[in-house]
């Protein structure tokens, strides 16, 4: 009595691995739906939001209206779950703690125990950011990590690295880049990349926005 | 515990590699046991930490090659075992054998939307923060081998108070079946030579998030 639909999507992906792992999670949640104890269709519901509703995208436009409102740039780097709060965002953030990228200082983020990460405002987390490479070298060798990004920042820039080791969770505020004064929120938004909210990447240049 | 999930400071793990155009999840499957975690988590049964030691227990060489998501299946196959409601037999099997555990609450769909916001781990405090911003600190050299987020490469090092967060659930306790315990939460800075010698890089600092019983006066 599994109910979700068999997708046949599943039968392009690579390896036995991952059709061990089809069988044995429809498995899993075949006993956990017989026994009553999850309801297939709320679990649809929580895909659906972070396939669809819950994104970068989200960050970006916080980012964004920091870049163009510095008033609420000065409230979410005081308090960025209260700020954050006042958006009408889709989940509601928690200890959320915006830090903000200036010339003299960068921002990092990383959970060198798990993968603990804002999902609130940027969803879940890309494979790299779980994978051991990053949370082993961050803390030690940020610039080495951000040289896999393509990222060199000036030597005597400061890295602050910020481990994920409790619920508190981080957003970076990178720099706003030059030649975008007169841009609308919405414009900004499209400068902010995913990788520039966590400290491996830095906001688009304009020109280069796509 | 001095897991391989503690990789702060490892070596060999190679470079960062990204994947462009990265889709949410790489299979159907991925949805499924990250949607599974969060409604079973709803059953009230087990903390979110009780839910990274299932991971962190792990053998090691299984934590290391298994995916992420794999992980997760591996973990709450796990802790339906632990807390009762699954048996072995039925994991074998692939379906259910036996009458369903009584639990206190299930996810019905229409609860689901309330599981995207996060919950708070503030909680009153039972006794006034012992430290304030500015003062110099040292984590203590623990070595729990049950859960703890004191990350080995953060221990018996001298930092700084930098922020005070609240008083947060403890996970260690939690874990240790010692209830929330909470305890202030602190955001303690260390210069990257404290932590890598006098070779590493002078520009660096490394911050964690350290409970009280993390910390000492330096």
């Amino acid at each position: 009595m599994n109910v979700h639909q068999h997708d046949p999507h599943d039968e392009h992906d690579h390896g036995s691995e991952l059709s061990d792992m089809q069988l044995r999670v429809r498995a899993l949640e075949t006993i956990l739906t017989e026994k009553g104890y999850v309801d297939p269709k709320a679990l649809d519901f929580i895909i659906d939001a972070y396939e669809t509703k819950i994104g970068p995208h989200i960050g970006a436009r916080v980012v964004a209206k920091a870049w163009a409102d510095p008033d609420f740039k000065r409230r979410l780097i005081a308090d960025a779950t209260t700020a954050i709060g006042e958006l009408g965002l889709p989940a509601r953030s928690t200890h959320l703690i915006a830090v903000e990228n200036t010339p003299r200082l960068h921002n990092m983020v990383v959970c060198t125990l798990c993968s603990c990460y804002p999902w609130d405002v940027l969803g879940l987390p890309p494979v790299w950011y779980k994978s051991a490479p990053y949370r082993s070298r961050t803390v030690m060798d940020p610039r080495g990590v951000l040289a896999d990004f393509g990222v060199s920042l000036p030597p005597d820039t400061e890295i602050r690295v910020w481990d994920s080791t409790a619920e508190t969770r981080y957003l970076v505020v990178p720099m706003r880049p030059a030649g975008a004064d007169d841009w609308s929120e919405e414009q900004l938004a499209s400068l902010v990349t995913r990788d520039c909210m966590i400290g491996t990447g830095l906001a688009r240049a304009p020109g280069a926005a796509s | 515990m001095n897991g391989v999930h503690d990789m702060g400071g490892m070596h060999g793990f190679g470079k960062v590699e990204r994947e462009p155009g990265e889709p949410v999840f790489h299979a159907s499957w991925e949805g499924r046991v990250l949607a599974m975690n969060r409604a079973m988590g709803y059953l009230g049964l087990w903390s979110i930490d009780t839910g990274r030691f299932s991971r962190e227990t792990l053998p090691p060489h299984v934590y290391l090659s298994s995916s992420y998501y794999k992980k997760w299946t591996l973990g709450l196959e796990n802790l339906c075992v632990q807390f009762g409601l699954v048996g072995d037999d039925e994991l074998a099997a692939g379906r259910a054998l036996h009458p369903p555990r009584p639990v206190k609450r299930t996810l019905a769909a229409a609860d689901a939307p309330k599981l995207l916001s996060r919950g708070s781990f503030d909680r009153p405090a039972p006794a006034p923060a012992k430290f304030k911003p500015g003062d110099r600190v040292r984590t203590r050299n623990i070595n729990p081998p049950s859960h703890t987020r004191l990350p080995r490469y953060a221990r018996g090092h001298s930092g700084v108070v930098e922020w005070v967060r609240g008083c947060h659930v403890f996970p260690d306790a939690v874990v240790n079946g010692e209830g929330e315990n909470p305890h202030w939460l602190y955001t303690v800075v260390f210069d990257g030579r404290e932590l890598w010698g006098a070779a590493a890089d002078p520009t660096v600092k490394v911050s964690i998030e350290a409970w009280e019983p993390y910390l000492e006066l330096a």
